[in-house]
């Protein structure tokens, strides 16, 4: 097992160069650079400007001196937030990301699974068109039209809770809920078709007839194979959670990583967005190695050598 | 968690907020929370250059000259002046009491310091030209003189004298900018870059910075060693970044913060309906326009740029595309603006009925060789935005009938102003201007032919150069206004560049927030106003 992951995560390392290469590449073949703005610089200035940030040498050779300062774990100065370097900026912003990724993602799993539970037992009942319903609505929603009408609501007209911003536990209820409504209705729709399946299954009738209480036949027998689904849906949306997203931080204000991959990109901010692919790819990698490590503790018939 | 117990949490959770709520304000401490553009790009005042960075290093530092409330020049560091009878010398007389945060005296030396920093070339400062008008300064600059040769001197610890390349009325306007700001030298030459941290940094303003999170907030504390800090009413600024304008709103709406430096265009009227006097939207320095390419040969003719802009029904797109938040514009110098005339200039045709216009520009393109048979293919390229794509759509509209067709070209900002710069197969381009001071030559100055940087137009004409070389020599105000203006005339009869409209700025302001004044270049320093609960 032990082996497996090691061997897992070194190929990881030929994954991450391969990202980190086209990622820097494909950057370079946006029109126009940091600091190319409505105000356009002095000839002179923008000189400076390019010299200082090493952007006056040869594409290759800024491609090997940021593959070097990445050896060394230095991730570069920010192109346009000239008082922090990419790791300061990523530092404070990905506790916040995983913070608000975590909550939805434990809210999404709680509720999800409860919700498809439910539909799954009661099936073709009223609760279970409810829940299809609720799902349905869930996904189609987009978060851009949830946000402003969650912090309208509870923020403008009921003052219940903050209409934006960061700090204190109250300033995460509406951005989680955001979050997680989407995969709150996923998850409900993996667990009621895994479930139904499940209930279906040999196993579970067997364990029927050996008279296993209910409760008993679900939170044991059925859930577990019903979860596969969901650990493999969860993988990559997990680490896409966990990175921040760029729709509910600027619209509850929230200071995570998720917009620094958009306003980098917009501001052709190459080290910061280097800096946020490369944390994203490796969730990416760390998210499929815990659910193939999940698969082998959820499925007996799964093993690794 | 069962859900009684989660809504249990929940309640002592929010009951635990207001507790801790309650108890600040029992300080009684009174907190600004300034809704600010977005981060700055850096707090290093050298290396600035946009105006949500104006707004805090305004709070931070004191310059030798300053905005008051109405954005009028009043005295700052130096309480008085002399100019000399040429208009080339300033000499400045620091106040005694003048000092830094950690308690040093504010010294002249200080000020040459900072202006021979900002004009080193490896300081990187991206705005320095804006100081040009100093003795040496581009020199040293762009052509390797040695910093030392600025024309800024100390004549002793507290008299400053600044020599000019020529008498420049705008002068100590220009010093209002955040570049004219002073650094703490001890302290940049102990930390480096870094003299920007909270930890480190030393500011002679009213306020002194606390924290910077970025993308959640600046927070900054008054600053117990600053002048006149016994009538500064606000104890601590919170400056929130809203890259979303509509957040603003909400959180204003909300009662979570006290102003909002801009506002969604496109929203403007729901939220006029909404906050009645609170939406601000005063005239601002600033002009918003389409550059023509006059190298291009279908646009060298002036008669077809001039067709092009007489069509524009300028009201309609400041009415129904930007909700009435933008003033129409036939010139390139805002009203408002200081050492100029009160009119705007305008073309004679500017007070005709639309129609009227529209026949008229017919036959201008008729002469040049345009009509239906043969039409115009005009390429308008412009920056991605809601209410840019409108009003580019509703302009190739109003051409249409001059027989133009319009393609779009739409880029992000980046490459948009790259392809401005780098490229020369525009045609049409969207492009605006803010002033940095209150002056018209900082308008007029964008169409020079030696200015390649802002001339999109690529417009060379040398009687407009040799217009702004002699108001750049005249010293009586108002014969330089009107040389300025005879040249704003040329640029309106040549239209390199069609004015569309001019800006408004546009703010929300609490009623709580007592002291903040509208003005037409929307400073608003926090130490001249006060909140009442």
């Amino acid at each position: 097992m032990l082996r497996y992951v090691l061997r897992r995560l070194l190929g990881a390392i030929p994954t991450l160069f391969l990202v980190i290469t086209f990622a820097f590449f494909l950057m370079r073949v946006a029109p126009g650079g940091p600091f190319d703005r409505e105000r356009a610089l002095e000839a002179k200035v923008l000189e400076n400007l390019n010299r200082v940030f090493h952007l006056d040498r040869p594409l290759w050779e800024q491609y090997f001196y940021y593959l070097g300062n990445l050896a060394r774990g230095d991730l570069g100065p920010s192109f346009i937030y000239r008082d922090f370097s990419v790791q300061q900026l990523l530092g404070n912003g990905l506790p916040v990301s995983i913070q608000l990724g975590g909550m939805a993602l434990l809210v999404a799993l709680l509720v999800g699974s409860l919700l498809g539970c439910i539909a799954a037992l009661r099936q073709n009942s009223w609760i279970d068109y409810g829940v299809t319903a609720v799902a349905t609505f869930g996904i189609t929603v987009p978060n851009f039209v949830v946000a402003p009408v969650l912090s309208l609501i509870f923020g403008v007209w009921l003052s219940m809770l903050p209409a934006g911003g960061w700090g204190g536990p109250s300033s995460m209820i509406l951005p989680v809920i955001t979050l997680a409504l989407p995969q709150v209705a996923i998850v409900a729709r993996l667990i009621r078709g895994s479930m139904i399946e499940a209930l279906r299954s040999d196993h579970v009738r067997t364990a029927r007839a050996y008279g296993l209480p209910m409760r008993m036949i679900v939170g044991v027998h059925s859930l577990r194979a019903a979860c596969l689904p969901v650990v493999s849906y969860l993988g990559p949306a997990a680490a896409a959670l966990l990175t921040g997203s760029v729709v509910v931080e600027t619209i509850f204000g929230l200071p995570g990583i998720g917009r620094y991959f958009v306003q980098g990109a917009l501001n052709r901010d190459y080290t910061l967005v280097m800096g946020t692919v490369i944390i994203i790819a490796v969730f990416v990698v760390i998210f499929n190695l815990i659910v193939d490590l999940l698969y082998a503790a959820l499925d007996p018939r799964v093993r690794y050598d | 968690m069962g859900i009684d117990r989660f809504r249990s949490v929940l309640t002592g959770t929010l009951a635990a907020t207001g507790v801790l709520a309650m108890a600040t304000a029992a300080l009684a401490q009174t907190t600004y929370v300034r809704g600010n553009d977005g981060d700055p790009e850096t707090l290093d005042q050298h290396k600035t250059s946009t105006i949500s960075e104006a707004h805090l290093l305004r709070d931070l530092y004191e310059g030798l000259v300053i905005y008051d409330p109405e954005a009028n020049v009043i005295p700052g560091v130096a309480e008085s002046w002399d100019v000399s009878d040429d208009g080339r010398t300033y000499t400045f007389h620091l106040r005694e009491d003048a000092s830094w945060s950690n308690g040093d005296p504010v010294k002249a030396e200080d000020f040459v310091y900072s202006f021979q920093r900002i004009m080193t070339p490896d300081t990187g400062a991206k705005y320095a030209n804006i100081l040009y008008p100093i003795k040496n300064a581009e020199q040293i600059h762009t052509g390797g003189l040695d910093p030392s040769e600025l024309g800024v001197e100390a004549v002793d610890e507290k008299t400053l004298e600044i020599t000019l390349e020529r008498p420049t009325p705008y002068f100590l306007e220009l010093l209002t900018h955040q570049t004219g700001l002073p650094v703490n030298p001890a302290s940049v030459e102990e930390h480096g870059s870094d003299f920007v941290r909270p930890e480190n940094m030393v500011s002679n303003g009213a306020y002194t910075l606390v924290s910077f999170t970025p993308n959640d907030k600046i927070v900054m504390e008054k600053n117990p060693e600053f002048r006149e800090a016994d009538s500064v009413s606000i104890d601590r600024i919170e400056y929130i970044p809203f890259e979303d304008r509509a957040n603003c709103v909400r959180r204003f709406e909300a009662g979570e913060v006290h102003s909002c430096s801009d506002l969604p265009a496109d929203q403007l009227e729901s939220i006029k309906e909404r906050l009645g006097d609170q939406v601000r939207t005063p005239p601002y320095l600033g002009t918003y326009y389409y550059s023509l390419n006059t190298q291009k040969e279908s646009l060298k003719d002036p008669r077809v740029r001039q067709a092009l802009s007489m069509v524009i029904d300028r009201d309609f797109v400041a009415d129904e595309i930007w909700s009435g938040s933008m003033i129409p514009a036939f010139g390139l110098v805002p009203p408002g603006i200081g050492n100029y005339d009160v009119e705007p200039v305008k073309p004679e045709w500017a007070d005709l009925s639309i129609l009227d216009r529209e026949d008229q520009a017919i036959a201008l393109m008729e002469e040049a060789g345009y009509g239906p048979d043969n039409p115009l293919e005009l390429e308008l390229s412009y920056n991605n935005s809601e209410n840019h794509k409108n009003t580019a759509t509703a302009i190739a509209d109003m051409w249409a009938p001059l027989g133009v067709n319009v393609t779009f070209n739409v880029r992000d900002a980046s490459a948009h102003y790259a392809h401005l710069r780098d490229s020369d197969d525009y045609e049409v381009a969207r492009a605006g201007w803010i002033g940095d001071y209150s002056d018209p030559q900082n308008f007029l100055f964008l169409v020079r032919s030696d200015n390649p940087g802002f001339n999109y137009a690529k417009y060379d004409n040398p009687e407009y150069d040799a217009l702004l070389d002699q108001a750049a020599e005249e010293t009586d105000l108002e014969k330089r206004a009107q040389i300025l203006r005879q040249a704003e005339e040329i640029f309106v009869r040549d239209t390199p560049y069609i004015p569309l409209l001019y800006y408004s700025s546009h703010s929300l302001v609490s009623p709580k927030l007592e002291g903040w004044k509208d003005n037409i270049q929307n400073v608003h320093a926090t130490r001249f106003m006060s909140i009442s609960e």
